[in-house]
């Protein structure tokens, strides 16, 4: 019997498997919140928010609070909403296009979503009706529509689909650079090129409001159609013969994705790797059943996209990486190793 | 009828492939789908189980238009066993049969001891029950077919369509599946190449040529020398059998 690494096919083994990931991710966070240039115990961490969310009156200086609350508590949950994110919509385009290398980054999803947001911010497209987060969501779909005609074009199929995306990266990414080089001033340009490589500097709590419901919501509806993505296994005419509305499945779906995508783009930049390494870790460690892949990866890719916060802020002294800088340092390797790991016997 | 094909066309790549046929099958009967590579025989159970959509005609499960049915309501009824199908995923032979509960599953109730039996009768069918934990991608072809069947088994159709599911099977697992699947109490249809495995396990025989049914009725009426001559090219003897008294052909190469 070949069993992925932890299966927890007993109800209480998986309980006890989910209450722990999630004191893992409290856990980072908390550290999240205390590390940084200045250092905050826990306990003074743990006051802080007990502070603002239960209205305790903990003796707390105004700084810490503040800082605590409104620059690194903020900044944790955006992390982790981005992480779930992105490692949701990799293990749903992978099922989907039956693609292991399929992620929002390698289609150039996130790239379309870059050139849309930049061009909202720089061009003034549409300005004033038009928020940033739009601007990513209709570059997105518009990078996804074109890469699929692309790969259509090309003859579909699995690998044609990862050609396209590279294609289609590319033209995005040439796109964002020209308007950058023609139309920004130099400031623009630095501020946009380091948010091109993700950063998650200068998030504050309104982009919390968006990107963690997007989040639970990109969950809520991957989970309903777990068992859609299941029945993807042996193609599209396998999931059809199981009954599967297989457009309305890929509309809904792709659509989440495409949203899940927009809305991180648009707040922290496009970040590779997670979307790609994740959902590949979490099937190791539970199998390939969406009903379990899932949470899996959207709770890893929380974890991880934490973390690569900290690390991000820590490497160098005095000094923050774009965080798609360090997801790529560390996500890289990561790939390579589960690659082995999980290699075919030949 | 449990299955009626009336006067289907289909056509792809500007080529007519299903050409107008009209097929009947009675509940329970098992249907052999005979003809050339290419003579359009996978192209109809597509159409039958609507993964394509017929350009003209109409194919009625029991007295309902497949047409006007809902994509779940197929499943429930018709399984298809694809030509063939694999994947690069990770799954065991468990994961894969259990697929076969898919349309009688909501997307949130939980596994069912219906589901576990369907899972298990279908298993023990095919002769795997001690492989659920196997993984796919180290499965021989025959054992892959065989998995596919369990899969198509564990949908408990009432409706059964095998394309050429004895590819790959050694000669003891090809007269177990048909002789399990002519044994169900369920209608098939089943393309097949072997024409003696046609004439011993199918109750009625449809060929096929250029999308076209050449030939149809029972395996005495279908296998004649003069049709295998026209449809396959081959020239060929057929003889009763004396061992189990069904019509057996032999090549001849003279
Ligand atoms: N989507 C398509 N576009 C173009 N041609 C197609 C398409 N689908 C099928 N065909 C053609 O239709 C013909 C019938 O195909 P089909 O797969 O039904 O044959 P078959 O009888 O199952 O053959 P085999 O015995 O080789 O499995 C073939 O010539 C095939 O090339
Ligand atoms: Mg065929």
């Amino acid at each position: 019997m070949v069993q992925p690494a932890v299966m927890g096919e007993r109800w209480w083994a998986r309980l006890a498997l989910v209450i722990l990931s999630f004191v893992v991710l409290g856990f980072m966070i908390s550290l999240a919140v205390s590390i940084g240039e200045i250092s905050i115990p826990l306990e003074t961490t743990a006051k802080a928010v007990s502070n603002r969310l239960f209205g305790t009156a903990f003796e707390l200086s105004r700084i810490h609070q503040g800082i605590v609350w409104d620059y690194r508590l903020s900044r944790a949950l955006l992390a982790a909403s981005a992480g779930a994110a992105l490692a949701l919509s990799g293990a749903i385009l992978q099922a989907l296009l039956r693609n292991p290398l399929a992620e929002p980054y390698v289609l150039g999803i996130s790239a379309g979503a870059s050139t849309g947001a930049v061009a909202v911010m720089i061009l003034g497209f549409g300005y004033g009706v038009l928020t940033l987060s739009t601007g990513a969501f209709i570059g997105a779909v518009v990078a996804f529509i074109l890469v699929s005609a692309l790969a259509a074009g090309a003859g579909g199929g699995a690998d044609r689909i990862i050609l396209a995306g590279v294609a289609g990266s590319q033209l995005f990414n040439a796109l964002t650079s020209y308007i950058v080089t023609t139309s920004a001033n130099a400031e623009q340009a630095r501020g946009v090129m380091f948010w091109l490589l993700g950063s998650l500097s200068g998030v504050r709590w309104p982009d919390v409001y968006l990107a963690a419901p997007v989040a639970l919501i990109g969950f809520a509806v991957s989970m309903f159609y777990a068992r859609a993505l299941d029945a993807f296994t042996f193609g599209v005419d396998a999931a059809a013969a199981l009954g599967i509305a297989i457009n309305r499945v890929r509309i809904i779906l792709l659509g989440a994705t495409a949203l899940m995508t927009a809305a991180m783009v648009s707040i922290v930049g496009s970040i590779g790797f997670v979307g790609l390494v994740i959902p590949h870790a979490a099937r190791f460690l539970v199998g390939p059943s969406h009903g379990r892949l899932l949470p899996a990866s959207a709770i890893i890719g929380a974890i991880f996209m934490v973390a690569a916060d900290i690390v991000s802020r820590i490497i160098i002294p005095q000094q923050i990486l774009p965080i798609g800088v360090v997801t790529a340092l560390f996500g890289a390797p990561a790939f390579a190793l589960i690659l082995y790991k999980a290699r075919r016997p030949v | 009828m449990s299955i009626s094909i009336h006067d289907v066309h289909w056509s792809a790549g500007g080529l007519m492939i299903v050409n107008g046929i009209s097929i009947d099958v009675a509940p329970g009967k098992t249907l052999g789908l005979l003809g050339p590579n290419g003579s359009g025989k996978s192209s109809l159970l597509k159409l039958i189980c609507r993964l394509r959509n017929v350009k003209s005609g109409v194919i009625a499960l029991g007295n309902t238009d497949i047409a006007g049915m809902a994509r779940l309501d197929i499943a429930r009824r018709v399984a298809l066993v694809e030509q063939q199908a694999t994947t690069e995923a990770q799954v065991t032979v468990l994961d894969v049969v259990r697929l076969g509960r898919t349309p009688h599953r909501g997307p949130l109730s939980p596994w069912s001891a219906a589901d576990d039996k369907a899972v298990n009768d279908a298993l023990r069918h095919v002769g795997l029950p001690e492989r659920s934990g196997q993984l796919w991608h180290t499965l021989s072809g025959g054992e892959r077919q065989r998995v596919h069947i369990a899969r198509a088994l564990a949908q408990t159709p009432s409706e059964l369509l095998l394309d050429e599911p004895t590819n790959h099977l050694d000669i003891q697992h090809q007269l177990e599946i048909l002789s399990l699947v002519a044994k169900l109490p369920v209608t098939s249809i089943i393309a097949l190449h072997d024409l003696n495995l046609a004439a011993m396990f199918c109750d009625n025989l449809a060929v096929l040529h250029h999308g076209k049914v050449v030939a149809t009725g029972t395996p005495e009426q279908v296998l004649t020398e003069d049709l295998i001559a026209d449809v396959f090219g081959v020239r060929a003897y057929i003889e009763r059998s004396a061992h189990h008294g069904r019509q057996h052909v032999h090549y001849r190469l003279d």
